[in-house]
């Protein structure tokens, strides 16, 4: 016993290390959770107050390029909606309808804080749970898709960028539908590389990736990206494709985060069925 | 001792709002990641306690953790840091009799600091990345970025250190 407390003691120092080396490790471990929120993050009130300061002044700089980005979308979308079109067929057309159920929804925020250069990279929105943002909920630019949001506080948001070792997004070829797995490998921003998508299947530059409908946080069909060129990779059956994104993260502004009405209803289907499953394993 | 402790606050705030709103937020590639603000761990008065310096070391890397949304990540990096200062400053000392003397770069010259500030740039740095990239795959990667970036804090950190004494022996 004398030993011991002679020993603590001594060596202070390196019990005090321990110590604190056990909280950050805590903290190390409750960040990589994703079911558990964190609080130290860019989404508390003092660092998100900071940084959205910070992002007041520097979001002048990038402003022209925001604003070509977001009348381009309009024009894009304006091209799509309903006076755009002409009744072709005066004999049958639908006027009041009610088949298309509203699914999903559109909330615009603002990037406060970004990074590209880290090997997990996070985006700090400027809307929180006061504006219906929810962990999980697939975040997508004018241009493509993000990411997908972690925690959440009353007026600022952080999200998981496509640009982390922990995103993997289901996309899909859009002219032929096969399927892969896309994830970015940490070297380039503007690349990620898409999986799993058998070797008969004929690319070529140019092909337009999109997100596939078996995503439970993306919408089908957002785009991803362009193949920009087949890997070389021999003994395999399936392509590794490099895929040029098509959302710009060096200059990332403004965003939408979707809401899924359906989502919940999804969830609690999917656990039920997980259940089950397990149930009858262990029964078995 | 007084207005070593204002001094001391003054960096503090100084490094990390450079860290967090200049160097964080400029994006030069992948591999290079400069981590100006051990330079506050590093120059630490001599006679500051061992216990406090972990201290600091530890809410130093929480704040920065909190910006970046890295929890634990530079918290970890900097403890180790706050864990091998002691030793380094030990092997760095002048010699016996003479214990007081700043950590910094115009008290011990280029080549004691360059041992001194590289090896607890590359420790922090090591931990760092080590916990960033935690996956066997990337590996070389990994290296490559511990070299590249702790070069990089390291030419920041001498930069730094010649500017402040300069304009300290101008005044």
């Amino acid at each position: 016993m004398r030993n011991f407390i002679n020993f603590v003691i001594r060596s202070w120092f390196f019990i005090l290390f321990i110590l604190l080396f056990g909280v950050s490790l805590l903290l190390l471990f409750s960040n990589n959770n994703y079911h558990k929120a964190a609080y130290i993050n860019s989404a508390n009130n003092v660092s998100g107050k900071v940084l959205e300061a910070e992002s007041e002044v520097t979001d002048y700089f990038a402003l022209k390029k925001a604003n070509a980005l977001l009348a381009e979308e309009n024009a894009r979308l304006r091209s799509q909606s309903r006076s755009a079109y002409e009744i072709a067929n005066k004999k049958f057309f639908e006027k009041d309808d009610t088949i298309h159920l509203l699914k999903y929804n559109y909330t615009a925020a603002k990037v406060i804080n970004n990074s590209t250069d880290r090997r997990n990279n996070y985006i700090t929105l400027n809307k929180g749970s006061l504006h219906g943002i929810k962990p999980q909920m697939a975040v997508i630019s004018p241009n493509g898709i993000v990411g997908v949001v972690k925690d959440v506080s009353q007026n600022y948001s952080t999200v998981l960028s496509l640009l982390h070792k922990a995103v993997r997004v289901s996309a899909k070829l859009q002219k032929t539908d096969n399927f892969g797995s896309l994830a970015w490998d940490g070297t380039n921003p503007d690349y990620a590389y898409l999986r799993d998508i058998a070797i008969y299947v004929k690319l070529k530059q140019g092909d337009t990736i999109v997100t596939t409908s078996f995503s439970d946080i993306f919408p089908e069909g957002i785009m991803v990206g362009t193949v920009d060129r087949l890997e070389e990779k021999s003994n395999d059956a399936f392509h590794l494709i490099r895929v040029k994104l098509s959302t710009n993260f060096s200059s990332l502004t403004h965003v939408y985060v979707i809401s899924d009405f359906t989502r919940a209803e999804r969830d609690t289907l999917e656990e039920k069925t997980i259940k089950a499953v397990e149930h009858d394993a262990n029964g078995n | 001792m007084g207005i070593e402790i204002i001094k001391n606050i003054f960096r503090f705030f100084l490094l990390l709002a450079l860290q967090i709103l200049v160097l964080n937020k400029i994006q030069l590639s992948v591999y290079l990641n400069p981590f100006l603000y051990v330079l506050f761990i590093l120059s630490l008065p001599i006679e500051t306690p061992r216990g406090l310096v972990l201290v600091l070391a530890f809410i130093t890397g929480l704040i920065m953790d909190m910006f970046g949304d890295t929890l634990g990540m530079h918290t970890t990096a900097c403890l180790f840091v706050g864990l091998l200062r002691p030793g380094m400053i030990k092997l760095i000392s002048p010699r016996e009799g003479v214990d007081y003397f700043k950590p910094s770069l115009q008290h011990l010259g280029l080549p004691k600091y360059l041992v001194y500030a590289g090896v607890l740039v590359f420790v922090h740095h090591f931990v760092l990345f080590f916990i960033e990239y935690f996956r066997f795959a990337e590996l070389i990667h990994m290296f490559i970025k511990i070299f590249a970036s702790s070069a990089f804090t390291l030419i920041l950190i001498l930069i730094s250190q010649q500017f402040f004494s300069r304009s300290k022996s101008n005044s």
